[in-house]
Order: C-alpha cells, then structure tokens, then sequence
C-alpha cells in the first residue's frame, strides 16, 4: 500500500487550482477532486503516518483505523455530491470554500494530534463562514459574523484546553479523552459547542438558513458531523453526553414545530438527529456507538437530500417559507419525489437508511435499560415525522396551492438529488456495505418482523395525529415570526451593552472629557500667567490645582516606573 | 407554445379521498398486524398491545400543543433583533 498525500491536502491544496480553470475543465476538475480523494482513501493503510516534527512535538496527519475511514468515506462521498449539485454556481469563491471546508473536515478525521486537529478546526470555520456570507445579502453577513462569534468562543474554548493538556501530558497526540480536569472539560465544550449540544446550539438554526443554496448542503454534512466523529474518539460512554443527547432529540423539535422557514426547520432537524448520534455516544457500548456512526453516515446523505430539494425551490422561486409555498409537486416532481424519500429516511421508515441506523442507537438504549431515554428517543422519533417528515415536505410541495408556476432545477441539482436519493433506499434496503466499514463488528438484525411493525405503528399512528390535527384545524399556522432561542440570553444583553455603550457610557466619557479640557486650560492660564489666574473664579483655582496635582502624580508615577 | 406539463392527481377530490381511504386500511392493518407478530423487548411495555401506535399518536398530539404553548412564549415578530438594534440608535 502506498499512503500518497492526506486527503485532507487533495482538497484544500486542489480547490486553489480552481479559478486558473474554465468552461468543463473547471466542472472536470471538481468532479475529479473527490474521485482522487477516495482513491487515496482506498488505498490508505490502518496505522499512524504522515508524521511531521513541530518543534517538540509530532503532529500526525493520518491516524487511519475503523472509525476515522467510515467518515472519511462519507464525507468524500458527499463533497462529490454537493459538488455535482453546486456545478452551475459561476462563483469559485464558493468552490474553494467548500473544498477547503470538506477539507477541514477530512483533516480532522484524520488528525493524530490535538495541534493538526485544531488548525483543521478553525479552517472548517473559516470556509463554512465564507459560504455563508457567499450568500451577499445583508442578513446572511449578520448571520455569519454571530456564526463566526460562536465558533470563535468553542475554537478558543478548544485551544484553551488543547494547551493545558499538551502541558500537563506532555503530548498532543490524543485518543481517548473523557472528562476528568478542567483542559478535559475545555476541549469537552469546543466539541459540543460544533456538535450543537444544548445550550451552545443556536448558531445553527441561525446560520445554515442564511448560506447559499449549494453551501448549506455541505453545512449540512461536515461541522456537526465532524463533531459526532470527534466525541466518538474522545469521549464516549461519558453519561452526561447520553442525557444532553436525548434532550437534544427533543428541544428542537418544538421549534421545528412552529417555525416557518423550511431550511430553519432543517436546521432544528439537526440538531434533533445530531442529538441521536451524540445519545448514542454517551451510551458508549458497541451497538449503540455502530448507532451513532452508522446514523451519522445516513444522516448526512439523507439531511443533505433535504437541503437539495429544499434549496432547489429557493433556487428556482426565490422562496423557502412555508406561509409562501405550496403545491409545487405540479410543476417539480421530481424534486417532490426525491423530498419525501429524504423525509421517509429521516423518520426512519422501513426499507429506508433511517430505518437500518437509528434503530440500532434505540435498541442500545434498551440494552443498557435507560427507559427515561428511550422514552425521549420514541417521542423525538415521532417528533421527527412530524417536521422534517411531512411537514417540510407538505408545505413546501403539497398544502394550499400557492399558484407558484416553475421548473425542474437544472440537470446537475437534479443528478445530485437523484443519487442521494438513491443511495437512502439502497441502504435502507442492503445496509450491510455500510455494517461492514463501522468501527465494531455488527451483530444486529435491523428487518426482525417486530420491529418493522413498531416503527410503521409509531410512524402511522403519528401521522394519523398530524391528519387529524391538520384536518380539525388545531394544528398551529405557519406564521412569519422569529422565534426566540438561547441565544436571546446572549444578544439581548449584547444590545443592551452596545445601548449602555453608547448612552449612559459616552455621557461619562464626555463629561471626564470636558473635565480634563477645564484643568488644562486652567493650568496653561496658570503658566501664562499666574497673578492673571488668581484673578479668576475660585473654580477655576481649584481645578488649577487639581490639574498640578494630577500632573505631579502622573510624574512620580512615571519616574517611578523608570526607577 | 407547448403548454407546461403540470401535475393535478391531488386536485381531485375523488383522488384525495382515495388516499385517505388507504392510509386508514393501512393502519387498520397494521393494528391487526399487532396481535400476530412475535414480539421480542427489553422492556414490559413494549409487549403491551398496540403500544407504538398509542405512543406515536400521543406523542404528536402532545407535541403540537406543547409547541403551540411554546409559540405563546417565544413568539417575536420577524425583525424583532432589527428593532431591538434601532432602539439602540435612537439612544
């Protein structure tokens, strides 16, 4: 076996090449990035490598074994996807953001050390904002720079503990982390603040809907998921991760509920399925960490194959909220067809990659007799349905006829859906190519005769309460609001601050001001002329004399200071 | 011109009220199903008859009224952190 160069390197030193490239060669090219990527990747061996010396240390750029390749696999798999999906935008900003943001996600993956994993962070941030403010218009600036604040605080956070827990261990090469002192607990909330873990969340909903179309397929895939892989090296069967999972499944998806921006409801999604994965994680046993990975693969296929189709209607109407859509199954099919099996693979539906996933991270809850979560996980699965299952696409591509007359998205967007959505049934159908590259040997039998009726009775029975809802009309509208998140506690402050700042702050500010102008004119009256100044007010006097005694202050400080 | 394709399948009533009648025989089914499929759980609950499709249909119901409550609370109209921004302007 011949271990070339990362794959992290083909993708961010390749995206660079783009914009000296024109015309097919360009599309070519792009194609042919990720195609070198999984080569390379196919032909990397299991060990440590790519070694390089930074000053006292080692950082290794390749640490190769079962759970770095499944995601190295996935996120290879779906930069060749969003790529063919975003090969008509004309922008190469874009392209290069995206390649190095995939990049950055590779580089993690592959990360032997705390040193390389950080800088592949940041890296990560910086191109997801990039494709965020891609998106040049006024909100999606605002948006990315709270992004970028957010990510700046869990990036510091990281670096933070990274640097006492090379100083304390003496090593930045990593494995097994788990939470015992306070550089652990650092680097624990860097980790949940990009795996969206309550209350570090709010980013996302409040970022991915604001990036460009083609960008937030990519958003969807690496940040939190590169996350997921993270905590799954670092800290699984921490029990604190299994309870912030479930609770996780289950905040979002009451937002989802009442919001009305379909890609915000995607947003929450995340969160909601992110929180399966994370559960999975903190439950820690073979099963339930297969769970979390296997789930994070599918998640990241099907989630995509939701923005796609979402992003092609905002693509071809200018339009994504639910209270302006409806009825665009007439005119996009198939862009209709390739929504609701997403939407059936994320509920988790038999015969779906949901279904052959997720189940497995339930059945380890059970397992390890957790019924307060398994409760929790069967209310979210539900809670699933009911937003990202039927109400995105119903409001989006059935409901009331919006009278929007459009097309098909181009062929590219269409070929990119089309093998998503392909590959949702495929393993939903033969998941066992994907059992056979997860980190533990799988001894799960997903089609078992109970547990196809258990999901289908949930699922039916949740959407019979949707219809009945709908159809009686107690099912809250679609309104065009804001809804308030953590991240209230944050920017209301904030304002206020920026309010005190400028009010109350500047006003003192003004009147020291004034101040010192008084005392200095009153001193130069004084040097001018002293008899002169005596003839003036007592006030003046007295501020004279405060301004000599300030100035003989500020010289023995000065002098003592040179001393 | 050609006149666009356009699909109308779910405009008819007819149609509509055929799907409707499915998704009920599908459930009825599945609720049938319920009593002949071997059951296999961790926990006692889950062998309780018609367990999922009570707790699916409990779930969302609960889920919709807890998110209209939730709406009540954290409701703002949509340039709500605009305004709040402008209020700090005028200051």
């Amino acid at each position: 076996m011949i271990n070339i160069v990362p794959p992290a390197a083909i993708f961010i030193i390749g995206a660079f090449l783009i914009p000296l490239l024109k015309g097919r060669l360009k599309s070519l090219y792009m194609l042919l990035l990720p195609v070198l990527a999984f080569i390379d990747l196919l032909n990397m061996a299991k060990g440590k490598y790519w070694i390089v010396k930074f000053l006292d240390y080692n950082l290794i750029f390749g640490r190769v074994d079962n759970l770095s390749m499944v995601f190295g696999y996935i996120f290879v798999l779906i930069t060749f996807i969003g790529i063919i999906y975003a090969l008509h935008v004309k922008d190469d900003v874009q392209h290069i953001a995206a390649f190095c943001y995939a990049g950055g996600a590779l580089g993690i993956t592959f990360a032997g050390d705390l040193f390389s994993l950080y800088v592949f962070w940041e890296i990560l941030a910086i191109a997801s904002v990039i494709l965020i403010l891609a998106r040049r218009t006024d909100r999606a600036c605002k948006a990315a720079f709270r992004y970028f604040l957010w990510h700046f605080f869990g990036g510091s956070c990281l670096l933070a503990g990274i640097i006492l827990y090379v100083y304390k261990r003496g090593t930045p090469e990593f494995g097994y982390i788990g939470l015992s002192d306070l550089s652990t607990y650092l680097i624990f909330i860097g980790f949940c603040l990009n795996a969206v873990v309550f209350p570090l969340h709010p980013w996302l909903p409040d970022a991915y809907p604001e990036a460009t179309v083609t960008g937030a397929v990519f958003m969807s895939a690496l940040t939190t998921k590169s996350a997921v892989y993270i905590l799954a090296r670092t800290f699984p069967g921490e029990a604190i991760l299994a309870w912030a999972g479930a609770f996780m499944t289950c905040y979002p998806i009451f937002y989802a509920v009442i919001e009305n921006d379909m890609r915000r409801v995607l947003g929450y999604s995340i969160i909601n399925q992110v929180g399966f994965m994370v559960c999975g994680i903190g439950i820690g046993t073979q099963l339930a960490i297969n769970g979390a990975v296997s789930h994070a693969f599918v998640h990241i296929i099907y989630k995509a194959l939701l923005f796609m189709s979402t992003g092609a209607v905002l693509h071809m109407t200018g339009k994504i909220r639910g209270t302006d859509l409806g009825g665009l199954y007439k005119t996009m099919p198939f862009t209709a067809v390739c929504c609701i099996i997403a939407a059936a693979s994320i509920s988790g539906f038999p015969l779906t990659s949901g279904f052959t996933t997720k189940s497995m991270t339930l059945t380890a809850a059970a397992k390890q007799h957790l019924p307060i979560i398994w409760f929790m996980l069967y209310y979210a699965s539900a809670g699933v349905l009911h937003h990202a299952g039927i109400k995105v696409p119903y409001f989006t591509f059935f409901g009331e006829d919006s009278g929007i007359r459009t097309k098909e998205p181009p062929i590219n967007m269409r070929i990119a859906m089309g093998i998503a959505a392909f590959i949702c049934i495929f393993l939903g159908v033969y998941p066992y190519p994907l059992y056979k590259i997860l980190p533990y040997p799988v001894d799960y039998v997903p089609y078992t005769a109970f547990h196809v009726l258990s999901m289908l009775q949930l699922l039916m029975f949740a959407a019979l309460a949707f219809t009945l809802l709908i159809l009686s009309g107690y099912h809250p509208p679609e309104m065009r609001a804001v809804n308030l998140d953590t991240d209230w506690f944050l920017r209301l402050p904030g304002m206020e601050f920026i309010r005190l700042c400028k009010g109350p702050l500047i006003a003192f500010g003004s009147f020291i001001d004034k101040g010192i102008l008084k005392v200095a004119y009153s001193v130069i009256s004084w040097v001018r002329s002293p008899i002169l100044a005596m003839r003036l007010t007592p006030r003046a006097i007295g501020l004279g004399i405060l301004g000599v005694l300030v100035i003989f202050i500020l010289l023995s400080v000065f002098f003592m200071m040179i001393i | 011109m050609k006149k666009k394709r356009e699909l109308t399948f779910l405009d008819s009533p007819e149609n509509r009220a055929k799907i409707m009648r499915y998704f009920y025989i599908t459930l009825l089914i599945l609720l049938i199903l319920d009593f002949f499929v071997p059951k296999h759980g961790h926990f006692s609950w889950e062998l309780a008859p018609e367990f999922f499709a009570v707790y699916g249909f409990l779930a969302l119901v609960t889920l919709t009224f807890i998110a209209k409550a939730l709406r009540f609370f954290v409701r703002r109209k949509e340039d709500y952190y605009e305004m709040k921004r402008k209020e700090g302007h005028h200051d």
